[in-house]
């Protein structure tokens, strides 16, 4: 079947892990935009910088201070969550009232500064960060770096976690509640404020971490957010942001088809996902897990 | 009245001798500019539409400029109307697509197209991937009648043009389909219910405020001779929408200061190099949260307010 196609095996798998990665970090980059446009209603354009400043904590903790990449899995989402928590005590929570599209300007504006200070400290080509598993396994059809599959793995359980934790526990049910009716949960007794930061904080967080765990395979730079941000833009606009699983498997599934667009016409493949937006646009404008509203 | 056309005169004579007081390129650049951030505001402003990625108009169109002026040798005017129509053309593809969805996500598919089209030309040869389309000739314009290798010549040409599209947007706005268009942002609910195609009337505005982007960018390639990715890239979508933030976003003059206290900033302020950015996030910070209305809304709220009492 391969030769009729004329793709070895090694190039197809290869190319498509590589493209299930990159899935890995649309899905958890995009489910953070999700949740945080859920609960707060401002689409968050500081995700891709936080998702960098998730990297350099990373990188950071790990040149300056010597801890290592598993502890700063922890660490670099709790410091950089602080971070987002920050930001919208002081300035987000004050445009709730206003337009999205203000959210949407003030973010825009917070990922210039820190991107820009980022690369004005540190300048803009990147840094390498240490595997911390190196080595692989030849699976017969293909060479498999251990990291890598970890990553896979990692990125698939802290998408499950998330949506259990959203769809299935108490503060979940909470957090849907107050997202359908703030006013009515905070009849109840519920410190909704309080959840709403919660919220972007996690969201930050979900960010942060990806970026940790990218930190290993791509370079750490200033600037490494940047483009990831405006492909998971697309990737919501496929979604539609009214499902957390419908983020999970957009993500993923976008991934793949960017990785099997890299083994059947190179030249494509940055662009697919923008086509495959287009025709989502057209087909069905709500997104394939959107309601229309 | 006596007040509005003293200041119009005003307005004319500083617009007419300012090439010798200033730096002529600065000037042209700044008139693309604030004809870019005129068109950006023509959609945000009437349509309630907010595009984030409007530099693909006002780069391609400078693609389209540049390839047709230095590759296929034509004159100037077919270059900008080759430009405009491109821009036109690629704005009724992304415009009827993005339309299809509201408010904030019109906002990221905008962004998601300008992206593509950035991709794109970093790979098209046409465009000269990261060198760039270089040394676009400037030629005399109108049959060799009106000389352009001088820059002082060449700012009447782009004043001109910075009118004329000027007076297109103001046109526009006070026409009968105007009216129709801010029903529709305001209710478009009640603008459907009296019988209006909202989205034909938006698709009209998306593409009309492209062709005029288009030709502000067109324009900009012939004034610098170049046309480059930047000019299409996501940077120069987010600098068109400070431009017009900085003014006031919706007034119609806003846009035109905003430009120029933008264009300004990148000139007087490239020593401090990368913090450019750094300066211009921190503005869009502060007026997003203190300023809203811009410079000349909030000096005509406060005018408004001192001559109340009085």
């Amino acid at each position: 079947m391969f030769d009729l196609i004329g793709i070895s095996p090694q190039a197809l798998f290869g190319q498509l892990l590589l493209g299930l990665i990159n899935g890995a970090f649309y899905a958890m980059l995009s489910l953070g935009l999700a949740v945080i446009f859920g609960m707060l209603n401002v689409i968050n354009f500081t995700h891709g910088a936080q998702y960098m400043m998730g990297a350099f904590a990373a990188w950071l903790l790990l040149g300056l201070l010597g801890i290592p990449f598993w502890v700063s899995l922890v660490l670099a989402p709790i410091i950089v969550g602080a971070f987002g928590v920050l930001l919208e005590r002081l300035m987000l929570k004050r445009l709730y009232h206003l337009d999205h599209l203000y959210g949407f300007l003030l973010t825009f504006g917070l990922a210039l500064v820190i991107e820009g200070s980022f690369q004005w400290k540190w300048g803009s080509s990147g840094a390498p960060y240490e595997n911390p598993i190196p080595g692989g396994v030849n699976l017969g059809f293909m060479f498999m770096p251990y990291y890598r599959g970890f990553v896979v793995v990692a990125a698939a359980v802290i998408c499950l976690a998330t949506w259990y934790g959203i769809e299935r526990t108490r503060l979940g049910g909470y957090l849907r509640a107050a997202t359908e009716n703030p006013t009515l949960v905070r009849a109840f007794g519920i410190n909704v404020p309080r959840l709403i930061t919660l919220t972007y904080g996690l969201g930050v967080g979900l960010a942060a971490l990806a970026g940790v765990l990218a930190a290993p395979i791509q370079q750490v730079s200033a600037l490494m957010g940047t483009n990831i941000v405006l492909v998971v833009f697309a990737v919501v606009v496929i979604g539609g942001m009214g499902s957390i699983m419908g983020s999970i498997v957009t993500g993923f599934g976008l991934g793949l088809v960017e990785g099997f667009t890299k083994v059947c016409y190179p030249p494509a493949s940055n662009t697919v996902i923008f086509v495959v937006m287009a025709l989502v646009l057209l087909i069905k404008p709500a997104g394939l897990f959107g309601q229309t509203k | 009245m006596n007040n509005r056309i003293l200041i119009a005169l005003l307005v004319a004579v500083v617009a007419l001798a300012a090439p010798w007081i200033f730096y002529p390129v600065f000037l042209m650049k700044a008139l693309c500019f604030a004809l870019f951030a005129c068109a950006f505001n023509l959609l945000l402003g009437y349509a309630g539409l907010m595009s984030f990625g409007h530099a693909m108009f006002f780069g391609m169109a400078a693609y389209f400029f540049g390839h047709t002026v230095k590759v296929w040798d034509w004159p100037v005017e077919f270059g900008l109307v080759a430009g405009v129509l491109g821009a036109a053309a690629l704005g009724l593809v992304t415009g009827a697509l993005a339309i299809r969805r509201q408010g904030i996500y019109f906002a990221m598919i905008t962004l998601a197209f300008a992206q593509m089209v950035y991709f794109l030309c970093v790979q098209m040869p046409f465009t000269g991937g990261e060198d760039g389309l270089q040394g676009i000739p400037r030629k005399p314009l109108l049959f060799g009648l009106i000389p352009t290798e001088n820059d002082y010549g060449l700012y009447y040409v782009v004043l001109a043009i910075f009118l004329f599209g000027y007076a297109a947007i103001y046109r526009f706005i006070h026409s009968p389909f105007g009216q129709v268009l801010k029903a529709i942002r305001d209710n478009e609910q009640r603008a459907l219910s009296l019988g209006y195609e909202a989205d034909r009337y938006k698709l009209l505005a998306f593409v009309l405020s492209a062709a005029v982007a288009g030709l502000a960018g067109a324009t900009k390639a012939m004034v610098v001779h170049f046309a480059t990715l930047t000019d299409v890239s996501a940077g120069t979508s987010g600098e068109v929408v400070l431009m017009a933030l900085i003014g006031g976003l919706g007034t119609i003059t806003g846009p035109v200061i905003g430009a120029f206290v933008v264009i300004a900033m990148q000139d007087y302020l490239a020593f401090v190099g990368q913090l450019v950015l750094v300066i211009q996030g921190v503005i869009f910070v502060v007026i997003v949260l203190g300023a809203r209305r811009g410079l000349v809304g909030e000096l005509s709220a406060w005018w408004k307010a001192r001559r109340r009492p009085g």
